[in-house]
């Protein structure tokens, strides 16, 4: 069957290319197509250039108006106000930029359009020029990399803080488990080799002689964080490089085999104030409207149908690590500190686990 | 070298086992053509996948016969493609098919040399890339699949047979196919470096060399330094892999087995690979924009604006382009101190760069401009160098990295700014020096129909991508469907994967054309572009030593266009100084 496919296909390629050779025979007859420009040429290409700067303006606008409310999704953390005034300073600094100059150079090539009897302006250098556009980058980039190693130093090197909460991220092919430090707030040690000890229980692998293990609640399902209070995202991988991705909160760090990671942020904003946002409400809407027009086909089809979506922040993979890595994911949830503390007591402790 | 004599060739010594560069460099760019056509393929069907990830389809099956069963296609196969495709496109097209094909062509014929200084490693050189394509075709039949951990196979994932399927055999045989490939690369370019520095005719001097000459030169010299480097970290991870060294592994539990490794770091893999990885984006882009910088001159009849300059910046992205690998890593673990000091090596590249934007914008004002295929194809360059560019600006700033590192921010681009840009660099020295190549030009009308079409239909393809990127999706996913957080993208995607095949569609036109005016096209004459480079001092039919009798000398840059006080819009190197002529 396959066999037949690929003869169908490629005779009918062969036609068609046949067909096309003979068309190009037929239209070369009365004009010279020996790739020399002629005025004609130039003219029309010269037009389509300008026309070409059009096209990018408008696929530009476009996307904006269209697929604008893609961009970032809203910041949760404290350090995603910063994050987002940095790139919207980028943002418009890469635009202006690009706007002016696509125009100059699509527009210079409409308008110096050849002629056969036009001459070129015999010109080459102008030190004055150069310098100029050699500063104003130099000026440019000195502005965003100033504040942008100042943006890095703070998200990178955190303050001091005894009441951040520290919580273990630990990654394999392909789910996510969380560990927090308990009562003591300081993780257990951990080795991979510890992974087949009671009965495969010691499922992130705790060492079990550690006292400051003892305490620690190592969670498969969802992730509950308290708002407004620090986190430490300590992470390991027992396989292969994962990285962990949190779009709302604008983290990210790879997860890597044989050495611990971190990451710090501070969460501000509760999943259920977040379902209430105003940009959240418009989003979740215009997907659920996608999924509801999904299911009438899955319905047409006798197949399940999609439930309908409710916003949560999502810890995504984001390092490729096999087979599934496009399906590696973890829910989270921000709370109250009380509605944390009453689901945490709730959690068996590492304790109670291998007993 | 110098000798002329004519002996007698053979099919063979001829065609395949040739010394001259003249036909290495075509066997480079046709070996580099039949890969791009694998390559793109490869994009085709993955695109299928990605705008339609539930729907059965037929030309999954029909291509990936039990790997896409029903003609729904395996996750394992979805990376495969995608890293099959990275590697052929980066390596065996953009690097080996555009500088090896070019640089073989240009560097005898423009600094007025007989051959390359070897044209034994030179054959030598060619023949290792053949052979390392075919290895890397090999690969794609082993029935576990081929290598499938990303184009950069950062190890675990690739050390480890367990880990996926792509891991066992198939990228034993990427891993061979790689070392191959770089003694290829090194050979190539130890030629170019040393036929440079010491073959050029009598009065060209450094400074009168064009400008692809030094893109090439430059090029050749980054190559010689970082590919070492990969081939040395590829050498450890064959270790790792067979006989149990734990350079980058270390603690790791898989399959329910703890593994022996201890104390390795995939951290320093990725040190090793990108210490290569940055450079070969230049090594894939500074030829692209050398053949530019020739080509804009050439068809706009005006001298390149800036000559010095424009040397200055490729030594200078050259030079800083070893010193910024840094910033693929911001978030992987390494000591953020590091990720400050690679923001600020990154964003100093780009100053050379928008030097020599503004620069080749310079060069078009007033200029009288022949918009020829092979012009329209450089001018395109520019335009995506500077789409592509400005969104390193947010890339390579550590901070702003944190949130699109990894997603399809960094595919769009990529893609703009080293895939498409040297894909037009490459197209557009094919037009300009298919002349040279095969003594025929190729057909205007369908070269037109070939630049409209890919321009409109990359930007269509690249544009959107930022904003699904923007959005969160990450590289690499097989299907977004798992995530409802995603389900609104599932329209931009569809929109990508349109354009896509319209673009791969043009690229058929393109290898019509191609094939087609290798046999057919209309006989050229010797200059057909009016040009200054001394290639076109050589005659059209192809003569062992490129010259009938003494090598021209030269007298002149490159770039004496429109002139004043003289009648031609082109004066051609070999054509001495009247007297009191100054030198431009």
């Amino acid at each position: 069957m396959n066999i037949l496919l690929i003869f169908i296909i490629v005779i009918i390629i062969g036609i068609a290319l046949w067909q096309l050779k003979k068309i190009f025979e037929i239209a070369q007859v009365s004009m010279d197509n020996s790739q020399i420009a002629s005025d004609k040429d130039n003219r029309l290409n010269g037009k389509l250039m300008f026309a070409f700067l059009g096209f990018l303006y408008i696929l530009m606008l476009f996307s904006f108006w269209k697929w604008g409310d893609l961009l970032l999704p809203k910041a949760a953390s404290a350090h995603g106000k910063e994050y987002d005034f940095l790139m919207n300073i980028s943002f418009i600094l890469i635009f202006f930029v690009q706007f002016v100059t696509q125009a100059v150079l699509h527009y210079f090539a409409y308008k110096y359009r050849g002629k056969k009897e036009g001459k070129a302006f015999f010109y080459h250098e102008n030190h004055k020029l150069e310098l100029i556009w050699t500063v104003i980058p130099i000026i440019a980039l000195a502005v965003l990399i100033t504040y942008g190693l100042r943006t890095w130093s703070k998200i990178m090197y955190p303050k001091e803080n005894e009441k951040a909460l520290v919580l273990g991220l630990y990654a394999q092919q392909f789910n996510w488990k969380a560990r927090y430090a308990g009562v003591d707030n300081v993780l257990g040690e951990a080795h991979v080799r510890y992974l087949q000890e009671f009965d495969g229980k010691n499922i992130v692998g705790i060492d079990p002689d550690d006292p400051y293990g003892k305490d620690d609640v190592v969670v498969t399902q969802e992730i509950h964080l308290p708002v407004g209070r620090e986190v430490i995202l300590k992470m390991r991988s027992q396989d292969v490089i994962h990285s962990a991705y949190i779009p709302h909160f604008r983290v990210q760090m790879n997860c890597v085999p044989g050495m611990i990671t971190q990451f710090a942020f501070t969460p501000t904003i509760t999943t259920a104030q977040m379902r209430k946002n105003e940009d959240i409400v418009k989003k979740v809407n215009k997907i659920n409207a996608i999924r509801t027009e999904n299911n009438k086909e899955l319905i047409a089809k006798g197949e399940e149908t999609l439930e309908p979506y409710e916003f949560d922040y999502i810890l995504l993979c984001n390092k490729i690590c096999g087979a599934s890595h496009y399906n590696m994911q973890m829910k989270i949830i921000v709370e109250s500190e009380e509605e944390f503390q009453k689901w945490l007591a709730e959690q068996k402790t590492f304790a109670e686990v291998i007993q | 070298m110098g000798d002329n004599h004519h002996h007698k060739e053979t099919f063979i010594t001829k065609y395949i086992f040739s010394q001259d560069h003249k036909m290495i460099s075509k066997q480079y760019l046709i070996t580099g053509l039949l890969m791009g056509i694998i390559g793109i393929g490869m994009s085709m069907l993955f695109r299928i996948q990605l705008a339609w990830p539930e729907d059965p389809n037929i030309f999954l099956e029909l291509f990936l016969g039990k790997w896409a069963e029903d003609g729904v296609m395996d996750p394992n196969i979805y990376l495969a493609l995608v890293t099959i495709h990275g590697t052929i496109m980066v390596f065996f097209v953009l690097t080996a098919g555009l500088s090896g094909t070019f640089s073989n062509l240009l560097i005898p014929l423009q600094i007025g040399a007989r051959d390359m200084a070897s044209g034994f490693l030179n054959m030598i050189s060619y023949w290792l890339f053949f052979l390392s394509c075919v290895i890397m075709l090999i690969s794609l039949f082993v029935t576990a699949g081929p290598a499938a951990a990303g184009w950069t196979i950062y190890p675990p994932l690739s050390a480890l047979p367990q880990a996926q399927p792509g891991s066992g055999l198939g990228m034993t045989l990427w891993l061979v196919s790689m070392a191959i490939f770089i003694a290829s690369s090194l050979l190539g370019s130890l030629n170019y470096v040393v036929t440079v520095l010491n073959l050029r005719t009598k009065g060209m001097s450094m400074t009168k060399l064009p400008l692809t000459i030094w893109a090439f030169f430059v090029t050749a010299i980054i190559g010689i330094l970082s590919f070492p480097v990969l081939l040395s970290a590829a050498l450890l991870l064959i270790m790792d892999r067979s006989f149990g060294t734990s350079f980058y592994l270390s603690d790791i539990f898989i399959q329910g087995e703890v593994l022996h490794y201890q104390g390795g770091s995939p951290v320093l893999f990725e040190h090793l690979f990108w210490f290569l990885g940055h450079p070969e984006v230049y090594i894939v882009l500074l030829p692209a924009l050398g053949i530019t910088s020739e080509i804009v001159a050439t068809h706009a009849r005006k001298p390149i604006f800036g000559y010095r300059a424009m040397i200055m910046s490729i030594i200078a992205i050259a030079f800083l382009s070893t010193i910024v690998w840094g910033h693929h890593m911001f978030i992987t673990g390494m000591n953020p101190f590091l990720g400050s000091v690679f923001t600020f090596t990154t964003l100093l590249i780009a100053i050379p760069s928008a030097v020599k934007a503004f620069n080749y914008i310079t060069t078009l004002w007033k200029g009288n401009l022949q918009l020829n295929p092979a012009m329209l194809f450089s001018i395109g360059l520019v335009s995506t160098f500077i789409s592509g560019g400005l969104t390193g600006l947010i890339l390579g700033n550590s901070a702003l990295d944190i949130n699109v590192h990894d997603t399809y921010f960094v595919v769009a681009h990529f893609h703009l700014v080293m895939g498409i840009s040297a894909l037009y660099g490459l197209f557009a020295g094919v037009y300009h020096w298919f002349p040279k190549m095969f003594g025929r030009m190729m057909n205007k009308k369908l070269g037109y129909v070939h630049f409209w079409i890919t321009a409109i239909a990359s930007y269509g393809i690249f544009f959107p991508m930022h904003f699904i990127g923007m959005a969160g999706l990450p590289r690499r996913y097989y299907t977004n469907t798992a995530f409802p957080y995603f389900d609104d993208l599932a329209d931009i995607n569809v929109l990508i994967s349109v354009f896509a095949f319209i673009a791969g569609a043009a690229q058929l036109v393109f290898l019509y054309n191609f094939i087609h005016s290798i046999f057919y096209g209309k006989k050229t004459e010797q200059n057909p572009w009016k040009s200054n480079t001394l290639e076109w001092t050589a005659p059209v039919k192809h003569i062992h030593g490129n010259w009938e009798g003494e090598i021209p000398s030269v007298h002149r840059w490159a770039y004496d266009y429109s002139k004043p006080g003289h009648k031609e819009d082109f004066v051609p190197q070999d054509v001495p100084l009247k007297k009191g002529e100054e030198e431009h």
